[in-house]
C-alpha cells in the first residue's frame, strides 16, 4: 500500500461496505475498505436469499424502508451498466389458512402506504394458474410484482471492483484492534496496518458493535445473530415456481421462503435461529429436514427433487428494532448497524443515505467512472462457455470455465481461498458439489492461493 | 444464443454420451459390429471415467484375461475403441439432449449440434455429497468423496488431508483406506450411520486390519471447523458423545447416477434410481436415446458396466435394423411396486415387440434388509416367484425372461412376500 491517509476509512467488506466504497469513490473521495476476514464477504454477506425487496412489509416511515426502496431504485437504475443481473420473478405472499388470510388486507394496505403501488390481489385460481406446482391447499394471497431475485455475491464484488478500479485500497485481513481520533483525523491500527484517514465509517455487520467500542468506547447497540438456514434444490427444481413464494410474516420473522436463484435453483429458507456466536454458521439435519418439509408442503413437487447444497447466513440483529445508523459529528464517525436483513437490497440506498448525512465535502465526483470486468454468473444470462476460446470447462454442473477461473485468480481482487473462489465463479457450487472438479480446481489453484487446502504429496 | 435457430453442423450414426467404462465397450462394440460412425463424447480432457483414477487393482480380468490397475483399464478401453475407430472427442461437453436424438456440444472451439440416428447416454455415477446425506455442522473445504480424494491423489498428485476420518463403510469406503494408504497415511476412523458396516461380510474385518477404528450407528454427525476441518462429533451406538480431531472427510458411497442432463431434458427419470426409464432394451421414453452403464442404477462394478455396453451395442444394431432411421414408438408397460423395502427396478417397464437380445435379468435396489419372496404378476396372473434376499447397496437380481416371454397386456406388479 503507498498511500495510507484517506478521506473515507470502510470498516468491513460485506455488501453494505462495498457500496459504501463504491459511493464514496466515485463521489471523488479516497477511500479504504478494511476487511479483517481474508476474504470481502465472509461475514453477514455470505449467505443471504438474494432477493431485492421492494420494502413492502418493512417498518412504515423507517430508515430502513427509506433505504430498501432506494436501494432498489438504485440498483434498477445502475444494473445495466455494471452488468449486473436480474431475474424478474416477482413475489407472491401465499396465506394457508384463514387467520392468514384475514392478514392480508392490513399486509396490502401496508405495503401501499410504503408507496408500493403495483401490488395486487390475486385469487386462489389466479395464484394456482401462475404458479400450477404450488399446493392447492393455498388460499389466497397478493402479488408484488417488484420484488425480483439478483446474484448476492457478484453484486458486492462489482460495488468493491469499480470501487477500486476507480483508485480505493482494499485491506483484507486488516482487522480493526483500536483507533484514535485528533480532532480532524483518525488513526486505526490494524491486525495488518496503521492507517489514517479523516472519516470513519462502521460497516461491520456482525462486529459492528465491537468495533463502535473498540474506537468510541462505547456501542449504543448490540448484535445478537440470528442464524438462518437454507436448503438449495436441484436446478431441476426451478420449474416448480417462476416466482418469490413468501408466507404471511409473524411479528418475528418473514418466514420461510421459497425462492428462485439467479443460477437456476430453487432456495428454501431461512429459519430465525437467535445465537451468541458470532461465527456459527453451521447447519443441523433435524433442521435441514424440516425445512424440506416445509417446502413440500408448499410444492409438493419438491418431493422428487435432490438437495444441491445446504448453509446458514448470520443476520446481524440486535434487540431494537430497526437499522442503527448513527453519526457521531465531532468523530467524523458513522456507524451504519444492524442491518438484519435487507442489506443486500438496501446496500445503495444506505451509502448513499451516509453520504448524505455527511454533506458534500470539497470532493468532486467522477464524469466517467472507470467499469471493472464483471463475471456473468447468471443461468438466465450469457455465460462464458457460450463463447469459443474458453479452454476447458472445469466445473461441468455449474458450466465454469478455465478462462473465468484464471481471470478471477488473475484479477484485480483474487480469491484467497477456495470458498472466494466459488464465491466468485460458482466453481464446485453444483450437483456433485465438487465430487468431479475438485481435485482440477485444486491443481490449477496450486500456489495461487493464500489459503490452499492441499499440499503437494 | 438460441438454440433452436442454429443449424444441425453434424451427422452420425451412433453418439455416446460418457467415455467411460460402459460408453467405450459400447462404442468398440459398435464399430465391431459394423456399425459407420460412432461417436464418443467425453466432457474431461482425457476419456476412460471413474477408472483411470482408481490407481487399485482389480480390473479387466474378464474383458481383457489380466489383472490390471484401474488407470491402465481406462487406457486399454480407450485404445480399443481408437483401434476399432472410434472417434473419441475429448474435452467436449454435452449441453442439451433434444427429441430425436440431437445434442447440443460445447468445446474450447465453440458450439455446434450433433444429430444422431441413436444416442447412448452412458454419463456414469457419482458419490452422495454431504448436502444430500444432510450432514450437519460447519462448512470448510477438506470435505471430499473418495472419487474426488483419488483424482487429487492418484492423477493430481495432491495430498488433502493427514489424519481424515471416513464417513460411510460401503466397499469404496474400503478403496478410500487403500487411497490414504497410498499416501502413507491411515484414516483415523471409520463411521457409519447403519448398525453394520454396508460392505460384504467377506470385507468386513478390513478396516480394524489396516488400523482404522470403527463406529457404527452413531448419530447427529457433525463436521467442525472454519477455514479447515478440526473435528467431526457424533453420539455413538450406546449414545455416548464422541469428538475426534481430524483434519479432513471423506464422504464415501451412496452412489447415485450423474444424471443431470436427463434432469434437464424431455427425456423421463426414475426417482428410485435417479437414473432414466429404460425398457429391456435399455431404451429410454424417446426410443431415438439408450442408456447404458452407472447411470441406469448405482452402482455396478467396472467388470459389469463394460458387458453392459457390448450388450447394449448389440441391441442398438439390431434396433437401428429393424426401424431404421425413424425409431419404434416406445409406449412400455410399466414394472410397478409398492412395498417400502424395495427402491427401485431396472428395467422399468417392457416395451411390447419381445424378448430377443434384451435383458435377461431384472436389477432391483433395496431399501432395507429382505429375505423372502419376489413374486411378478401381471393382471393377477403369476409370471414368476422366486426366493429373494439382499441388503440396500448390494447387487441383487431376478430373471426377467419369465416376464418377457409373457404377452403382456397390463403392467408388470413386483411384490414381496
Amino acid at each position: 500500500m503507498s498511500q495510507k491517509h484517506f478521506d473515507v476509512l470502510v470498516i468491513g467488506g460485506g455488501v453494505v461496505g462495498c457500496a459504501m466504497a463504491r459511493h464514496f469513490t466515485l463521489a471523488g473521495a479516497s477511500v479504504a475498505l478494511l476487511e479483517k476476514a481474508p476474504d470481502v464477504l465472509d461475514g453477514a454477506s455470505k449467505g443471504n436469499s438474494a432477493i431485492l425487496h421492494t420494502g413492502f412489509d418493512a417498518p412504515p416511515d423507517s430508515l430502513e424502508l427509506a433505504c430498501i426502496q432506494r436501494g432498489h431504485a438504485l440498483y434498477l437504475r445502475d444494473h445495466a451498466g455494471l452488468q449486473l443481473p436480474i431475474l424478474r420473478t416477482g413475489a407472491l405472499v401465499l396465506a394457508w389458512n384463514a387467520e392468514q388470510m384475514a392478514k392480508l388486507p392490513a399486509l396490502i394496505a401496508k405495503g401501499q402506504a410504503n408507496g408500493v403501488s403495483d401490488i395486487r390481489m390475486l385469487s386462489r385460481a389466479q395464484i394456482l394458474a401462475r404458479e400450477p406446482h404450488l399446493s392447492e391447499t393455498v388460499v389466497g394471497g397478493f402479488e408484488v410484482p417488484g420484488e425480483v431475485v439478483i446474484d448476492p455475491w457478484t453484486t458486492a464484488h462489482v460495488y468493491l471492483l469499480q470501487a477500486m478500479a476507480n483508485g480505493a485500497t482494499l485491506l483484507r485481513s486488516a482487522e480493526v484492534l483500536s483507533g484514535d481520533f485528533d480532532g480532524a483525523h483518525w488513526r486505526l491500527r490494524t491486525s495488518a496496518d496503521e492507517i489514517t484517514g479523516k472519516q470513519v465509517i462502521n460497516c461491520a455487520g456482525l462486529y459492528g458493535d465491537i468495533v463502535d467500542t473498540a474506537l468510541l468506547g462505547e456501542s449504543t447497540f448490540f448484535i445478537r445473530p440470528r442464524k438462518g438456514q437454507f436448503l438449495v434444490f436441484d436446478k431441476a427444481a426451478s420449474r416448480l415456481s417462476s416466482s418469490i413464494l413468501l408466507p404471511v410474516p409473524t411479528d418475528k420473522t418473514k418466514g420461510i421462503v421459497i425462492c428462485p436463484t439467479i443460477f437456476g435453483n430453487l432456495l428454501v429458507g431461512p429459519t430465525a435461529e437467535d445465537q451468541d456466536s458470532r461465527t456459527d454458521a453451521s447447519t443441523d439435519r433435524e433442521t435441514l429436514e424440516s425445512l424440506r418439509m416445509t417446502g413440500k408442503r408448499m410444492l409438493p413437487g419438491l418431493a422428487s427433487f435432490e438437495v444441491t447444497a445446504a448453509y446458514a447466513g448470520l443476520r446481524p440483529a440486535c434487540a431494537a428494532p430497526g437499522y442503527q445508523v448513527r453519526r457521531v459529528p465531532d468523530m467524523n464517525y458513522v456507524s451504519v448497524g444492524a442491518i438484519r436483513s435487507t442489506g443486500l437490497s438496501a446496500a445503495l440506498g444506505l451509502a448513499e443515505q451516509v453520504a448524505e448525512m455527511l454533506g458534500r465535502g470539497d470532493h468532486v465526483p467522477m464524469i466517467d467512472p472507470q467499469m471493472p470486468e464483471v463475471e456473468r454468473l447468471s443461468d438466465y444470462h450469457g455465460r462464458d462457455w457460450q463463447e469459443p476460446g474458453y479452454g476447458e470447462i472445469v466445473c461441468h454442473c455449474e458450466r465454469v470455465t478455465r478462462r473465468e477461473i484464471d481471470r478471477v485468480l488473475a484479477g484485480p481482487m483474487p480469491p484467497r481461498s477456495l470458498q472466494g473462489l466459488k464465491r466468485r465463479t460458482r466453481v464446485c457450487m453444483g450437483r456433485c458439489q465438487g465430487f468431479y472438479c475438485r481435485g482440477t480446481v485444486a491443481q490449477i489453484c496450486g500456489d495461487r492461493l493464500d489459503m490452499p487446502q492441499e499440499d503437494a504429496a | 444464443m438460441n438454440v433452436e435457430e442454429r443449424e444441425i453442423l453434424a451427422f452420425c450414426a451412433v453418439a455416446i454420451v460418457g467415455g467411460g467404462t460402459a460408453g467405450l465397450s459400447l462404442a468398440t462394440e459398435l464399430r465391431h459390429l459394423g456399425v459407420g460412425d460412432v461417436v464418443v463424447i467425453e466432457r474431461e480432457t482425457e476419456a476412460g471415467g471413474v477408472p483411470r483414477h482408481c490407481g487399485h487393482y482389480p480390473f479387466g480380468l474378464r474383458e481383457y484375461g489380466r489383472l490390471m490397475k484401474g488407470p491402465d483399464y481406462a487406457r486399454r478401453n480407450v485404445a480399443e475403441a481408437q483401434e476399432a475407430g472410434v472417434r473419441v472427442l475429448t474435452g467436449t461437453a454435452v449441453t442439451g439432449l433434444h427429441p430425436g436424438g440431437v445434442l447440443d456440444l460445447s468445446g474450447n472451439a465453440g458450439s455446434a449440434r450433433l444429430s444422431a440416428l441413436r444416442v447412448v447416454l452412458c454419463t456414469g455415477v457419482r458419490e452422495a455429497s454431504r448436502a444430500q446425506r444432510f450432514l450437519g455442522g460447519d462448512r470448510p473445504p477438506g470435505v471430499v468423496a473418495t472419487g474426488t480424494l483419488q483424482d487429487m491423489v492418484y492423477l493430481k498428485g495432491l495430498r488433502p488431508f493427514d489424519r481424515p476420518v471416513i464417513l460411510g463403510s460401503e466397499l469404496v469406503s474400503l478403496s478410500a483406506i487403500m487411497t490414504c494408504r497410498h499416501l502413507g497415511i491411515t484414516p483415523l476412523a471409520m463411521i457409519e450411520e447403519e448398525e453394520r458396516l454396508i460392505a460384504r461380510p467377506l470385507f468386513r474385518p478390513f478396516p480394524a486390519l489396516m488400523g482404522v477404528r470403527l463406529h457404527t450407528g452413531v448419530r447427529d454427525l457433525r463436521i467442525h471447523g472454519r477455514d479447515r476441518v478440526e473435528a467431526v462429533s457424533f453420539f455413538d451406538r450406546y449414545g455416548g458423545a464422541v469428538s475426534l480431531e481430524t483434519d479432513g472427510v471423506i464422504v464415501s458411497g451412496r452412489f447415485r447416477p450423474e444424471a443431470a442432463l436427463i434432469s434437464d431434458s424431455h427425456l423421463e427419470r426414475d426417482p428410485g434410481t435417479g437414473g432414466p426409464v429404460v425398457d429391456q432394451f435399455g431404451r429410454c421414453s424417446d426410443p431415438s436415446y439408450f442408456a447404458a452403464g452407472n447411470l441406469l442404477r448405482a452402482a455396478e462394478t467396472s467388470g459389469w458396466c463394460w458387458r453392459e455396453g457390448v450388450d447394449t451395442a448389440r441391441r442398438i444394431v439390431a434396433d437401428i435394423a429393424r426401424y431404421g432411421v425413424q425409431p419404434a414408438t416406445n409406449a412400455p408397460l410399466p414394472i410397478q411396486f409398492s412395498h417400502p423395502a424395495l427402491r427401485f427396478v431396472v428395467p422399468q417397464g417392457i416395451a411390447p415387440g419381445g424378448s430377443q437380445g434384451a435383458m435377461v435379468q431384472m436389477q432391483l435396489g433395496l431399501e432395507r434388509p429382505f429375505s423372502g419372496r419376489l413374486v411378478a404378476r401381471s393382471a393377477g396372473k403369476v409370471l414368476w416367484s422366486g426366493r429373494l434376499s439382499g441388503a440396500p447397496v448390494r447387487r441383487v437380481l431376478a430373471p426377467l425372461a419369465p416376464i418377457l416371454h409373457a404377452r403382456l397386456s397390463a403392467p408388470v406388479d413386483l411384490a414381496l412376500e
